[in-house]
């Protein structure tokens, strides 16, 4: 049986990992090897790293860094951050990443995800999707934001999330914007309206405080995966209190 | 004894560098290459790959390499097929239209199913950690195969929208199941072998996997 994937995302800058609330007192929280290592021992399922310092500049170390986590973890890397064009997905590809998460460039360029998948298969593209709740007439629905939640697109998150499978993306990377940084769970509403309206698979995030949460975005939100930064970087839970957590709950997971 | 060496085609289709860091991990000594000789006279040989069925096979008949696979094969060397590589030993895909592959498993590679056995639409692509599992009427045991050190219900990580059929369901050595599908995991014929699950990303499982592979 297939096992429901748990996923550490690790925020990266200028080659290094960070931590930060709510992208405020950012600190420098080392090694992104050592921090990879530590995440494959607990048992994690594949890693997530992303940029949020993406700036021309700083593209080579990110690339020398996905190079130097792959060295040392066989296990599924995904890469995202300033990812703008063909030439950026074939670069951390080739730097060792197994997939590749396209964000606000996909919002500009829809295209860009058609021909990614077209190019490097359904299974390297990752569109990540920023959503909020804006209320309208008919009550309210989900809207793409960029800038970290500040700008609104007028895009519906939903059918967006539609389009982006129907273009070819193999995952759809969902972080709601009103959970993130909460510690009050994820968006199941959110995240269950995605996972009912696509074929591609759903990774949730945003929000996750408690296992109970995990166990929430998983059954009741329908996501094939859920992706934790703090609560893992922070020492929190362990990948491995999580999984045991959620077999108990029934869950499938791998217990490896 | 023999030491451990291992030839990865390059034919600009996917992930060559996590296959090399694994196989180096493993004790092997690797070449990377695109040079008929240089594959021809390789101990053992790995096609890897990430990508289109049709990209894929249009990329190795320009190097005039799907030959040179047939060779290697023809010859007893093992050979083994990762993903795409391992799709590509079938006859034919119907991915985007018919594609002839390579022939030297029969079989067909056809879409994942869709649809559940229970009815459920299910998600596209296969994708996360699976466990293997002994096909109904395959391979009786895995001695001997890629999956010597390898137990039933280990788990393997596996990202792919297409999957192989092999005719002969002999050649099946797992399977792993997906909505109550079984899916062809590994296949194998004689010296020719094929993974459908990535096993450099499927951690110590997997690199047993390379491990039995640089035992042949």
């Amino acid at each position: 049986m297939l096992s429901k994937r748990i996923i550490p995302c690790l925020d990266v800058a200028h080659g290094r990992v960070v931590k930060g609330v709510q992208f405020v007192d950012i600190i420098d929280a080392g090694d992104p090897v050592e921090a990879a290592i530590k995440y494959d021992e607990q048992g994690a399922d594949e890693l997530c790293f992303l940029d949020i310092r993406a700036s021309h500049e700083s593209r080579d170390t990110l690339y020398h860094m996905v190079t130097e986590v792959a060295e040392h973890v066989f296990m599924p890397l995904t890469v995202g951050g300033g990812v703008k064009a063909l030439g950026d997905i074939e670069n951390l590809l080739h730097a060792g990443a197994d997939k590749v998460s396209i964000n606000t460039a996909a919002l500009f360029t829809p295209e860009l995800v058609k021909n990614a998948a077209e190019r490097f298969g359904s299974s390297t593209i990752v569109v990540a999707i920023d959503a909020k709740r804006v209320e309208d007439e008919n009550g309210g629905h989900w809207e793409c934001f960029t800038h970290g939640g500040r700008k609104p697109t007028g895009i519906n998150a939903v059918e967006w999330a539609k389009k982006m499978s129907d273009f070819g993306a193999g995952e759809i990377l969902l972080t709601s914007m009103d959970a993130d940084g909460t510690k009050a769970g994820y968006d199941i509403p959110l995240t269950r309206a995605v996972a009912d309206a696509i074929t591609a698979n759903v990774i949730a995030s945003g929000g996750v405080g408690t296992l109970e949460h995990m166990a929430e975005g998983l059954s009741a939100g329908r996501a094939d995966a859920v992706l934790a930064a703090s609560i893992f970087h922070f020492g929190t839970f362990t990948i491995r209190q999580t999984k045991e957590f959620l077999a108990a709950r029934g869950i499938p997971v791998r217990l490896a | 004894m023999k030491p451990l060496e291992v030839t990865l085609i390059d034919y600009g289709m996917g992930n060559l560098l996590s296959v090399r860091r694994a196989m180096e991990h493993c004790g092997a000594t690797v070449t990377v290459t695109a040079e008929v000789d240089a594959i021809l006279t390789a101990p053992r040989v790995v096609l890897p790959g990430v990508g289109a069925f049709a990209d894929g096979m249009a990329e190795l008949r320009t190097l005039g390499l799907d030959a040179t696979v047939r060779q290697v094969a023809a010859k007893g060397t093992p050979l083994l097929g990762i993903c795409l590589g391992m799709q590509m030993l079938l006859d034919e895909s119907e991915e985007f239209g018919i594609t002839d592959g390579l022939g030297l498993i029969p079989g067909r590679v056809v879409p994942v199913p869709r649809i559940s056995t229970q009815g459920k639409p299910q998600r596209i692509p296969h994708i996360g950690w699976n466990e293997l599992v002994v096909p109904p009427q395959g391979c009786v045991d895995w001695v001997g195969t890629v999956l010597h050190e390898v137990r039933p219900n280990d788990a393997v990580y596996f990202v792919h929208s297409f999957m192989a059929c092999p005719s002969n369901p002999a050649h099946r050595i797992a399977d792993c199941l997906y909505g109550g599908h079984p899916i062809a995991a590994a296949i194998g014929k004689g010296n020719v072998f094929g993974c459908q699950f990535h096993p450099e990303k499927s951690g110590e499982i997997g690199l047993k996997v390379l491990m039995s592979f640089l035992s042949q």
